[in-house]
């Protein structure tokens, strides 16, 4: 009886977001009426330029699977109690993993190569999440504080790693040979090379489709197994968990390992299914969107697909846009997406007090 | 004559919890006025609008016949209203004095403001038998002392008119009697004094009147000494309650509990738990009483396996469970546990009533194969344990949180009941729990305890052991200071609880 009473579902998963959503957009057109441009002709091009084609489809949903894993990988820690901010370098190391795997078993037809290579991928972010989680287990050291540390050294290890160890001698460019089992993964490649059939030039590949069966697998683990009860269990309230016999130890190691493994995914689509090689900053930033993605999709496989698909648009549609508009350079996006993030993630209930007033009221 | 206090017409609302519904109260200057109900009767809601917490949505406070409005505590406090709250507002590293003065220190110096309080201290001290070391560190007085320093800090902001909200729950039977005296002198020098307890015997042991609250409303005010225990209680839940506890001769059985020279020391390596030996038989039930802190809680966490014991064994049908030092193996040993804090401890407020009932039993085979966890066994155990219990409402997919507290200690008595021990360790199986519910609880450990049950009770509310316990053991300062039986004189156990220990056991 001390909380307000609560509002129905359709207004907290439907309308809250929406209207976030809503608000995010105006102010950001009211910033691109500022710089003298036209907000609804900038909408257009954004949503054109996403949704308007095949080809701005395919970009979505090759950005949304980056996002879906991240967002996933951060998920999962966050229903442990456990806030992840190193999913960037979990799956910058995942890609080491991948590539090591794709060139040195070279030899091997692809349909052994490709799963050793995805396998390897989460082998990898899980290691690289489960040193922070064994350091807060036994040693006390915060996860936060750990995992953006372990960004920093992981950029640095796997750039180190591209210029001395994968760099083919003589070439320039500061990346690794051609994984060549990999252009299996490409849907234009497939469909050129197999079914003779031409599709619209993007990046997606068979990713997507392990994005899905990702997203689905946390459900599963979270909600029908005995262990994501227990990481749910831990993440609500760690001293009923100790009451239940859930020892937090074991739960944050499994919890970490599972979030890297889900971050290190990210760059199979990255990697294996789009640069064929190991590139300098593959990464580009989708580990910390995943934490807003995230944030939107409250942490639930569903919210996070949908959230995946809204940054993937805002992320083509923006590319579309600075083409477009040479007024609205790619700051602006940033911007753009920055509020979006604002209103939809760090101002989530802004707007709750007042909807419930209103909803109470309308009862009365 | 002019009440001190006078609600009329109160009314709040929390969203769609109707928290007070045109509550009228008329309190006389210079009385004791109890304010009995159960949880969630509104009788917290009152007081705070009362002292400037929240603000009612209809009706008026008058403050000695004048129309008020109170929009703040501090308004509150300066038309002579006092409160002192269940959980003390004190800083535990300043001295008494520091205290007192928080919040009346009148300009940017505190030497002045100190130098006033110490006079008046001693005045008050003087007056109404308040005496407390005005130089003593708040965090190292016992909490009898920490309440009285409210109480001071309170009479020293000019209070008229002192609220108590729920004083006597930390103390010993002592405590409380010194309380009531105090309470009584404050009366006697024309103080007006409201008292809010769930506990009846307070009520008629010191109260001129009382005021019953029940779902929101204001039942019924009666002159004290022309009512009963009884007919409080019936208006209190609305209908006849029994009070006494109906049972029978117990049958005890071999020893199923072992306990041998238990020790359990802190991070400081302060003994919280020295050097305990008890036994529990099969069909008995072995209440702990004492004054909460003292060591209860954590005897129950190195039975049930949360901590591991520093010396001694926990012996459990011939095995020493306590080296094992986990709770998941002490459960499939056979031991159920009822812990004492329910919210933090209990369920887990964030999940459905259905995943709260499996918390700790998770791991069992019939739930599900191997690492899965079958949803439809989950909702079809928890809809036949609610069924079993009377839980309301019989709603699996309900979140804990939205549960009363009666009906959250439900979920969790059937949980662990359900689970069929061999022991059950239960922890204040009644606290915060309606009147209605505490009948039916008690009869359930009694039932279980007749099947030929161990039952190991912890509960603060010495009524509460008296009434179950086949033998009861006192605790003071980690250590058992004696057992006794179920007729055991309440002052001889109140004498125990304060670490009095009397010759001739």
């Amino acid at each position: 009886m001390s909380q307000r009473g609560e509002l129905p579902q359709w207004v907290d998963l439907g309308l809250i977001p929406l209207l976030n959503l809503a608000v995010a957009l105006i102010v950001a057109g009211l910033v691109v009426v500022i710089i003298g441009e036209n907000p609804f002709e900038a909408m257009w091009i954004m949503l054109d330029g996403a949704v308007g084609s095949l080809k701005g489809w395919g970009y979505l949903l090759y950005y949304a699977t980056n996002f879906v894993f991240t967002g996933l990988a951060v998920a999962v820690a966050f229903h442990a109690g456990l806030f992840n901010i190193g999913g960037e370098g979990q799956a910058y190391m995942a890609g080491v993993g991948a590539t090591a795997v794709g060139l040195g078993l070279e030899f091997l037809p692809w349909p052994i190569v490709i799963p050793l290579a995805i396998l390897a991928s989460m082998a990898v972010g899980a290691f690289w999440a489960w040193i922070p989680g064994i350091l807060q287990a036994k040693r006390g050291s915060h996860i936060v504080i750990t995992t953006i540390m372990f960004n920093f050294i992981a950029a640095s290890l796997v750039g180190y790693l591209i210029n001395y160890w994968f760099r083919p001698v003589g070439k320039m460019a500061v990346e690794s040979r051609e994984i060549t089992g990999a252009y299996i993964m490409s849907f234009r490649e497939v469909a050129r090379d197999f079914f003779g059939v031409r599709v619209a030039s993007s990046p997606l590949n068979f990713s997507v489709f392990l994005a899905i069966i990702a997203a689905v697998a946390v459900w599963y683990l979270l909600w029908r197994t005995r262990l994501g009860y227990e990481i749910r269990a831990f993440g609500a309230n760690s001293s009923a968990a100790v009451y239940a016999g859930i020892k937090p130890d074991r739960i944050i190691v499994i919890t970490m390992a599972i979030s890297g493994a889900l971050a290190g995914l990210m760059a199979v689509n990255e990697i294996l299914g789009v640069q064929h090689r190991l590139v300098l900053g593959f990464v580009g930033g989708a580990g910390f969107v995943g934490i807003a993605v995230a944030l939107m999709g409250r942490s639930h496989p569903v919210g996070i697909v949908l959230a995946a698909m809204l940054f993937g648009l805002l992320y083509q549609g923006g590319s579309e846009l600075s083409f477009a508009k040479p007024g609205i350079n790619r700051d602006m996006i940033v911007v753009i997406q920055g509020l979006v993030i604002l209103f939809m993630g760090a101002l989530e209930y802004a707007f709750r007090p007042a909807l419930a007033a209103l909803f109470f009221k309308a009862e009365d | 004559m002019i009440p001190a206090i006078e609600l009329i017409g109160i009314d709040k609302r929390f969203g769609t919890v109707h928290a007070n519904k045109d509550v009228n109260l008329a309190i006389a200057p210079g009385s004791i006025h109890g304010i009995i109900g159960e949880n969630g009767a509104g009788k917290s809601t009152l007081m705070s609008i009362l002292f400037g917490f929240y603000h009612a949505d209809k009706g008026e406070i008058r403050v000695k016949g004048k129309p008020v409005k109170i929009k703040s505590s501090s308004d509150a406090i300066s038309m002579g209203i006092g409160m002192v709250h269940q959980h003390f507002m004190l800083v535990d590293p300043f001295t008494v004095l520091e205290n007192v003065v928080l919040g009346a220190e009148n300009g940017a110096l505190i030497g002045p403001a100190l130098d006033k309080a110490r006079a008046e201290l001693t005045r008050l001290a003087h007056e109404y038998e308040l005496d407390v070391d005005p130089d003593a560190l708040v965090g190292e007085l016992p909490v009898g002392l920490q309440q009285r320093v409210e109480i001071l800090k309170a009479l020293f902001k000019g209070a008229e008119t002192l609220i108590l909200d729920e004083p006597t729950g930390v103390l010993t039977p002592d405590e409380a009697d010194h309380l009531f005296r105090i309470l009584g002198t404050l009366r006697d020098q024309g103080k007006t004094v409201i008292l809010i307890t769930h506990k009846l015997r307070e009520i008629m042991a010191i109260t001129d009147r009382v005021s019953v609250m029940r779902r929101g409303e204001m039942v019924a005010t009666f002159e004290t000494r022309k009512t009963s225990v009884e007919q409080l209680a019936d208006a209190m839940v609305g209908r006849h309650v029994l009070l006494s506890v109906d049972k029978g001769k117990p049958n005890p059985g071999e020893v199923i509990l072992d306990v041998r020279g238990l020790t359990w020391k802190d991070k400081k390596g302060v003994p919280r738990v020295d050097n305990v030996s008890f036994t529990v038989r099969k069909g008995e039930i072995v209440g702990i009483a004492g004054v909460s802190g003292n060591g209860q809680s954590e005897l129950l966490d190195v039975i049930s396996g949360i901590v591991k014991p520093t010396s001694g064994q926990v012996i459990f049908e011939g095995k020493d469970i306590g080296i094992m030092g986990d709770p998941a193996h002490v459960r499939a040993e056979g031991i159920a546990h009822v812990p004492e804090d329910r919210q933090h401890r209990g369920l887990i407020k964030e999940f459905d009533a259905s995943e709260s009932m499996i918390l700790g039993w998770h791991h069992d085979e019939a739930l599900g194969h191997g690492f899965r966890l079958d949803r439809a066994k989950v909702i079809a155990r928890a809809k036949a344990e609610m069924e079993t219990f009377d839980v309301r409402p019989p709603d699996p997919f309900l979140k804990s949180a939205k549960f009363s507290g009666g009906n959250q200690q439900k979920i969790i008595l059937a949980r662990e009941m359900l689970s069929n021990p061999d022991l059950l360790i239960v922890g204040q199986p009644t606290r915060g729990v309606d009147i209605g519910a505490i009948e039916f609880i008690h009869k359930r450990i009694i039932a279980l305890r007749d099947q030929g049950k161990a039952i190991l009770l912890v509960s603060v509310e010495l009524d509460e052991i008296r009434s179950l316990s086949d033998r009861i053991l006192v605790m003071f300062a980690g250590k058992i200071m004696g057992v006794r039986g179920p007729e055991a004189d309440e002052r001889e156990l109140g004498l125990l609880m304060a670490g009095v220990v009397k010759d001739a056991a």
